[in-house]
């Protein structure tokens, strides 16, 4: 009897990644082999923790002998394939994603959107000014976090998360048809009506700020968010025995946000209520004492 | 229906004294002063034992060393202990008494590995979900799940069967399993010739309990216990785990007893995916114990009864040690009601509010000559303090270490600065320790975690740098070089003798039904426990505004609310045999008939643990806060037609 299963031995598969020769594990991804071939593709619905989804299309690759351009968050790695993640075709790909997603939702807060939309010389701004957009306001009906679907580009990412990849409530879902497809409760109702559990788990895997921690969006609203001069320091919860792992981030010795690493674990980047929104009581100090 | 939120606590910010019996703000110096004297006079006119320490199992491992060796110390007594009483003693003493370890013997990464997983009295899914992430990873790859518990809870509700006994019945059920496996021949023979002891005693012990006689007392049906019985018997790794629901009875050490039992019928112990698993409720509650904040045992869970153990320590401390067990957290409350405990030093802790029969509690507080609570609010528990001193919150405001329900210790970082003039418990603890003649002084926690390594065998390879490279090391881990396997007791398997060590001995139980027993004045059995966006008494998770909190209410079942007359939202007189309480009436289909379920988050606003019975446990001490008898009354009576 073995006392631990061992992980099955992992061949080294060759491939060429811009020219250059790359090893990566079996299993792995072409995204792996470009990260390890030093490439920095863009990517927004590929999630550490998460299977890919293969919505957004911007991490797109050529692959020698293949018809279409394949994405690299999805695509397995094979021997001996020839990848090129600089292309003609990959680039100007990536730059009309850009562009489609750019002019019709607001990617102020997604990171590095603003950086890749100069580098692949995205003008979002040429469909005109009639182009259609998801804007609307920001849903804020409940204490913890905010939805503003002005900022969502669809990746489900928010759904796999809440669904049955981690925290299994099924509180949201793809509601509509095409352009008109959104995320949304049952019934379209408030958070507070739905099945929601406020782990906040969503939040987490958002990779645009359409969820974003109420603290934050008040923060933003009234200028104050400053990402810079926060500091993250992780810790553990101390609401149970489970151990959770939680990365807060402060600004001016206050918490403003709480998320968990991707790789613990024990959480694996996941949270519960408790871990995620309560962390208030160390700061409620009473208005005497300033 | 709308309640009002439950209390808002503020931090505390400077310390306080009592003076003409109110509590006012004093300085540092005055309050260190005043708390190192009281404690002085206490223990020269009593003696040392007259002291008793309550630590904390919610701050870091570095703080409860400091702490349980401020009252061996300092003191003189091995009167120090924590909440730890009140939740998971019982498994301790359980775990430790069959297998030389307190500790649960799997890991989280097992219960995604494994074949068939138990949650008995385990409401995990609302408890501690991010565990049940792991159970739920392991459904998804094709684990069957069984639920055992009086209510079907959110856990059961993922169980491919629900078993809702009645309260209190946890042994007769775990005996009709054991007498069902030995009876179809589904125990494993060779892990139980080679590694038990006592199998034909327990064999003939469970024989009574037929699952039809079983099925009498704990309301299973017959057929649902043999299909437990068969799935946890026949799959080739099975993880126990257990909760409240086993260890707050009167006889949960029993309980927990019961269920080792049925691992060691099997051989679900000590291998990859197959283990028993105690899940702990709060952040350091196993850190506290490994720690030596517990009566009967000294850093590294070693017996303070072994002469070597004490010896090390001695030298190590340059002081001597009581070479006898001190009081747990239920008999310093006995101790104080007989005037033999005159002074308490309580950090943390709010008794007041978290003890079964809570009016008896403050009553024996309030006899104490000399109490000082050091803690991040002016709880219930302080405000009886004549020293209230304002404590660093362990988890965000301090640097140290935390042990989880896997054994993992992790580090704890100071992410920010504690309000006002608040101090780091060890800072507070040292300052005490000077004022009563012992200079101690760490620089930082680290400094305390590396005398601790040399001390405890178990912790001795666990750097603070190795800690943070690993993301966490799980005890035991002797060596700076290597990680032992992530479970405990492989050696139960070896077949060399000497390397498979002591046998682990199966219990001769008796099942013993709850104490506080039904009639016709207190028909119903009140169970209490936690909601997802609540904790304990309520002062922490108060402080954030939970959309899903609706604050205390009474649960009753859909077919007891129509028999009462009574509908959701309607305030109701809840009555014990000790005391009485209002709250407003939520239905749940979860619960049988007769079973009524309240929490003890809003004790502010409704003091469940009023009405709970203070019948402890006689190993581990630990109150029976799942199963008091009450009745349920109507405010109004019902209008006519």
């Amino acid at each position: 009897m073995s006392a631990v299963p061992l992980q099955p031995p992992r061949r080294l598969i060759e491939m060429t990644v811009d020219g250059q020769e790359v090893r990566v594990p079996e299993g792995a991804t072409v995204l792996d082999a470009c990260a390890a071939a030093g490439k920095d593709i863009p990517t927004l619905c590929h999630g550490d923790t998460l299977t890919p989804k293969n919505a957004c299309r911007v991490c797109v690759v050529e692959v020698e002998g293949s018809r279409t351009l394949a994405p690299a968050c999805s695509r397995r790695a094979e021997p001996g394939m020839v990848v090129g993640t600089a292309t003609e075709r990959a680039r100007h790909s990536r730059k009309v994603v850009l562009e489609l997603l750019a002019s019709s939702t607001d990617l102020s807060t997604t990171p590095r959107a603003a950086e890749w939309i100069g580098e692949y010389g995205a003008r979002p701004d040429r469909f005109g000014p009639e182009a259609a957009t998801v804007a609307q306001p920001p849903k804020v009906d409940n204490d913890l976090y905010v939805r503003d679907y002005a900022k969502c580009i669809l990746c489900y990412k928010c759904v796999d998360a809440c669904g049955e990849q981690w925290q299994n409530t099924f509180a949201i879902a793809v509601a509509g048809r095409g352009f008109d497809a959104v995320i949304s409760t049952e019934h379209d109702a408030p958070l507070t009506d739905s099945a929601c559990v406020y782990c906040g788990n969503c939040v987490e895997v958002c990779p645009t700020g359409a969820l974003s921690f109420k603290s934050e969006f008040d923060m933003r609203a009234a200028g104050e968010w400053d990402e810079p001069r926060q500091t993250q320091t992780t810790t553990i919860c101390s609401y149970c025995g489970v151990g959770c792992n939680l990365t807060l981030h402060v600004q001016d010795n206050r918490i403003v946000k709480v998320s968990s690493p991707h790789d613990n674990p024990v959480t694996r980047g996941n949270l519960c209520i408790k871990g995620r929104f309560g962390y208030q009581h160390v700061q409620n100090v009473g208005p005497s004492d300033g | 229906m709308k309640r009002r939120r439950a209390e808002r606590y503020d931090r505390l910010t400077h310390p306080l004294v009592r003076e003409d019996g109110v509590l006012r703000r004093a300085g540092w110096e005055e309050a260190l002063d005043r708390a190192a004297e009281g404690f002085r006079r206490n223990a020269a006119r009593h003696g040392p034992d007259a002291f008793a320490m309550l630590s904390c199992a919610r701050s870091t491992n570095e703080m409860n060393y400091v702490a349980q060796k401020f009252a061996r110390v300092v003191v003189g007594t091995n009167n120090v202990d924590s909440c730890n009483r009140t939740c998971h003693a019982p498994s301790v003493a359980g775990l430790s008494a069959v297998f030389g370890s307190g500790g649960g013997t799997s890991s989280y990464q097992e219960v995604e590995d494994t074949d068939v997983i138990v949650m008995w009295g385990s409401a995990a899914r609302d408890a501690h979900p991010i565990f049940f992430q792991h159970v739920l990873k392991g459904i998804r790859k094709g684990a069957r799940m069984f639920a055992v518990d009086p209510r079907r809870t959110g856990t059961a509700r993922w169980a491919d069967r629900w078993l809702g006994l009645n309260v209190g019945t946890d042994i007769p059920l775990a005996h009709a399993v054991a007498r069902e496996i030995v009876h179809a021949g589904l125990h494993n023979t060779a892990f139980v010739e080679r590694a038990t002891e006592g199998f034909a005693e327990f064999a003939a012990s469970v024989e009574p309990w037929t699952l039809q006689a079983a099925e009498q007392v704990t309301g299973v049906p017959a057929g649902a216990i043999r299909e437990l019985a068969h799935a946890y018997a026949r799959a080739d790794r099975a993880q126990l785990c257990w909760t409240l629901g086993i260890t707050e009875h009167h006889n949960a050490t029993d309980n927990v007893r019961a269920l080792i039992n049925l691992a060691l019928l099997t051989g679900h112990v000590g291998r990859y995916g197959s283990g028993l698993s105690p899940l702990r409720g709060q952040n350091n509650v196993q850190g506290g114990g490994d720690m030596g904040a517990i009566p009967n045992r000294l850093p590294g869970f070693q017996d303070i009864l072994e002469p070597a153990v004490r010896a090390r320590f001695e030298q190590a401390w340059q002081a001597p040690l009581q070479p006898r067990y001190g009081l747990n957290l239920t008999e310093m409350l006995e101790a104080m009601g007989e005037g033999k405990v005159t002074t308490c030093y309580i950090v943390g802790e709010n008794p007041v509010q978290s003890e079964a029969d809570s009016l008896n509690c403050v009553k024996r507080l309030g006899m104490l000559d000399h109490l000082v609570v050091q803690d991040i609010f002016l709880t219930k528990t302080a405000l009886m303090a004549d020293v209230v001193l304002p404590a660093g919150a362990a988890w965000c405001e301090s640097e140290g270490t935390f042990t989880n329900s896997e054994r993992r210790v992790q580090r704890v970082r100071k992410a920010i600065e504690p309000p006002g003039e608040a101090r780091d418990d060890i800072v507070i603890l040292c300052e005490l320790a000077r004022r009563l003649g012992h200079d101690w002084h760490y620089d930082g926690a680290e400094e305390v975690w590396d005398e601790l390594r040399r001390l405890s065998p178990a912790h001795a390879g666990m750097t603070y740098r190795r800690l943070a490279d690993l993301q966490g090391i799980q005890w035991p881990c002797p060596s700076e070089d290597s990680l032992e396997p992530p479970f405990l007791h492989g050696r139960l398997w070896e077949t060399d003798p000497a390397r498979r060590g002591r046998a682990a001995p199966f219990a001769i139980l008796r099942h013993s039904p709850p104490v506080d027993l039904l009639d016709d004045d207190y028909p119903l059995r009140l169970t209490t426990g936690r909601r997802l966006d609540s904790y304990n008494t309520g002062v922490q998770s108060s402080g954030f505004a939970s959309p899903l909190r609706r604050g205390e209410t009474v649960e009753l079942s859909p077919e007891d609310a129509a028999r009462l007359g009574v509908v959701p939202g309607e305030e109701v007189r809840i009555t014990s045999r000790r005391g009485s309480v209002v709250a407003p009436v939520f239905v749940d289909p979860g619960l049988r008939p007769g079973l009524v379920f309240m929490t003890m988050h809003f004790p502010d606003e409704v003091d469940t643990n009023s009405l709970t019975i203070e019948a402890t446990c006689p190993i581990a001490g630990t109150a029976e806060f799942k199963a008091a008898a009450v009745r349920v009354d109507r405010l109004v009576p019902a209008k006519a037609g």
